[in-house]
């Protein structure tokens, strides 16, 4: 950190900020660690990874460029859906899948960007809103395709480059969420630390001035907006790939809201705020999972509320002014 | 002998007069401090719970509940509103949805808590539960009522706001908050009295909505979206706007479901997405 507010130039600045520190080294390390330590959870892991994914992708529109979207979850399942029609009629090669449904949730994303990219406040949370809950409804009355509330049934993934099987215990699965992710998670990385990374800041920041020093603000927009939608998209049809089968939930507007928990409990705008997020959440999840729904939804609503009075940039930003407040003193 | 187009207007009217009544508050109360409150929907469901309570468990009669129901909501709500809302005006948008949703999911653990998961029965009395035949139609009573009682209101909101010097605060507020402060208006007691006020309808709403809706943990959400979508068609701090808009959804909605059941509840959501995108600011939107 001390070196990047020493750089001179922007340029330097950027080089400085994308230097890989050790605790990121040691975070990639670890999470190969269920292998060892949980082989029992292995699908738990994959679930996880996922999740992680989806709040990275929401993290990109949320925590950089400053669009709230209570719908994310609308590219989700639409690359749920898209690699699960195309395995259920006759191609299930996980990688085109992948590959597939994320050309299908980025065009979507393209199109909804034009919209997206004109509104601020009130008007952009009720669209984002909207585009979720008109998607779902779709899928709902779209019983033929997506096969309604009973979900889509059929879906066979075959094996991970013609040679590793998706076993019952996960082992492949997890290997694939966790390989797809990082590969992601690179982009995204070296996405945030270029000058368009950094223009992206500055839209958050202030909308109106940025088109001012030579950002333009809408353009920028609509493409972080459908890289989003795509990673989405892909980390949906993973989901889709390693359990066989979709829903109506991955559409659901619940779905969207529990991502942004994970990414604002993490904390957003710091790339790992999902991925940690997902970690806590998902865990917490399932060690709860004895519990009501409904009596699980109050202790998130206590966490949000905490979260927000007490600790603004969520778990990571807390941390973060925790080491920095020790390496001063 | 009317033909049956005419009961689908009547029962989306008096559904739209009950989206009125919950969603007013919220489009005053948003269009003042630019807060948004996706909590609002959990006052109305309080609202509903203190009238299903009192009714069942002590035995008051269901008029006498409204009352309390209006009192319940409108007190918790600036509990609410002097601890925690008023810490975030200043705030980033997200995280008032943040907070908001947060106590959304609080207040739908603590409605199951206490009374379950299952739909509340009302058992309202039998003069209530008739329904009067008009040139071959039926008209229930309590829609009847509903639709007095939500007319009524409006006209005293509207009075009030026009024509009280309470109005011409709020109005200055909504108007410009900066200026409104300059010129010595009080704008955050201002702001807590309408708060308390809106809620207050909220909760009364919550309470009527019972017979029509039906009332479980699940209403704060359910009815969120709802009320969002009248607030921002209608546009911000427009009593009017958001009239129209709860007359217009009201009755596309019971339509939709009476002649297109199959399409669900897509009518709406595509012609709140259509009219957003001609006028984001809403119908009757000014900023």
């Amino acid at each position: 950190m001390a070196l990047a507010e020493k750089a001179t130039t922007p340029l330097l600045y950027l080089r400085a900020q994308a230097r890989w520190r050790p605790v990121e080294i040691a975070f990639w390390l670890a999470v190969v660690s269920p292998y060892a330590l949980f082989p029992d959870y292995l699908s738990l892991a994959s679930q996880i990874a996922i999740a992680g994914m989806f709040a990275l992708s929401l993290d990109l529109i949320v925590g950089y460029a400053g669009i709230i979207s209570l719908g994310h979850a609308a590219f989700f399942g639409l690359g749920a859906y898209a690699a699960g029609l195309l395995s259920k009629h006759g191609w299930g090669e996980p990688l085109s899948g992948l590959a597939a449904a994320g050309a299908v949730a980025g065009i979507v994303g393209y199109a909804t960007s034009f919209v997206i990219c004109r509104f601020r406040h009130l008007a952009l949370i009720m669209l984002t809103l909207g585009f979720g809950l008109l998607l779902a409804e779709l899928a709902n009355s779209l019983g033929w395709l997506t096969g309604g509330m009973d979900g889509l049934q059929g879906i066979h993934t075959w094996k991970l480059l013609g040679y590793f099987h998706f076993d019952l215990y996960g082992y492949t699965a997890f290997g694939y969420a966790l390989a797809v992710l990082f590969v992601v998670f690179l982009f995204a990385r070296r996405l945030i630390h270029s000058p368009f990374g950094l223009s992206l800041r500055g839209i958050r920041e202030n909308f109106v001035r940025m088109p001012a020093i030579g950002a333009p603000s809408r353009s920028h927009i609509r493409t972080i907006y459908t890289i989003a939608a795509a990673i989405a998209g892909i980390a949906g049809a993973l989901l889709t790939q390693t359990t066989e089968t979709v829903s109506l939930d991955s559409l659901d507007l619940s779905r969207s809201a529990d991502v942004l928990v994970m990414l604002v409990l993490g904390g957003a705008g710091r790339l790992y705020g999902g991925l940690v997020g997902a970690v806590i959440y998902m865990v917490a999840r399932d060690q709860f999972s004895g519990i009501a729904p409904q009596y699980w939804y109050f202790w998130i609503g206590l966490l949000l509320v905490a979260v927000v009075i007490l600790l603004p940039n969520g778990i990571l930003g807390g941390l973060a002014k925790l080491t920095s407040r020790w390496s001063r003193s | 002998m009317l033909p049956p187009v005419f009961g689908v207007l009547f029962d989306g009217l008096a559904y739209g007069m009950l989206l009125f009544l919950l969603s007013v508050g919220q489009s005053v109360t948003l269009g003042m401090m630019n807060f948004i409150n996706l909590a609002h929907c959990s006052f109305a469901m309080l609202g509903g719970y203190v009238t299903i309570g009192l009714m069942h468990r002590y035995g008051f009669p269901f008029f006498a509940t409204l009352p309390c129901a209006f009192v319940a909501a409108a007190v918790v709500s600036i509990g609410f509103e002097r601890t925690l809302f008023r810490r975030l005006y200043r705030a980033s948008e997200l995280d008032q949805v943040l907070l908001t949703v947060g106590i959304v999911f609080i207040s739908i653990g603590i409605a199951a808590y206490f009374f379950g998961t299952d739909q509340q029965p009302l058992l309202l009395p039998g003069y209530l539960r008739e329904s009067l035949t008009f040139l071959g139609t039926r008209f229930a009573v309590y829609r009847l009522i509903l639709l007095g009682v939500a007319l009524a209101i409006t006209i005293i909101l509207v009075l009030t706001l026009e024509y009280t010097r309470f109005g011409a605060r709020v109005r200055a507020a909504v108007d410009n908050e900066r200026m409104a402060r300059g010129l010595g208006i009080n704008v955050d007691r201002t702001f807590a009295v309408t708060f308390a006020l809106g809620s207050g309808l909220a909760g009364l709403g919550g309470a009527l909505a019972i017979e029509i809706v039906g009332l479980d943990p699940y209403f704060a959400l359910t009815y969120l979206v709802y009320v969002l979508i009248v607030v921002s068609v209608g546009g911000l701090g427009s009593i009017s706007g958001s009239f129209a808009a709860a007359i217009v959804l009201g009755i596309s909605d019971i339509a939709g479901k009476y002649y297109v059941p199959q399409l669900g509840a897509f009518l709406i959501y595509l012609v709140m997405i259509t009219l957003l995108m001609w006028r984001p600011l809403g119908l009757l939107g000014r900023r």
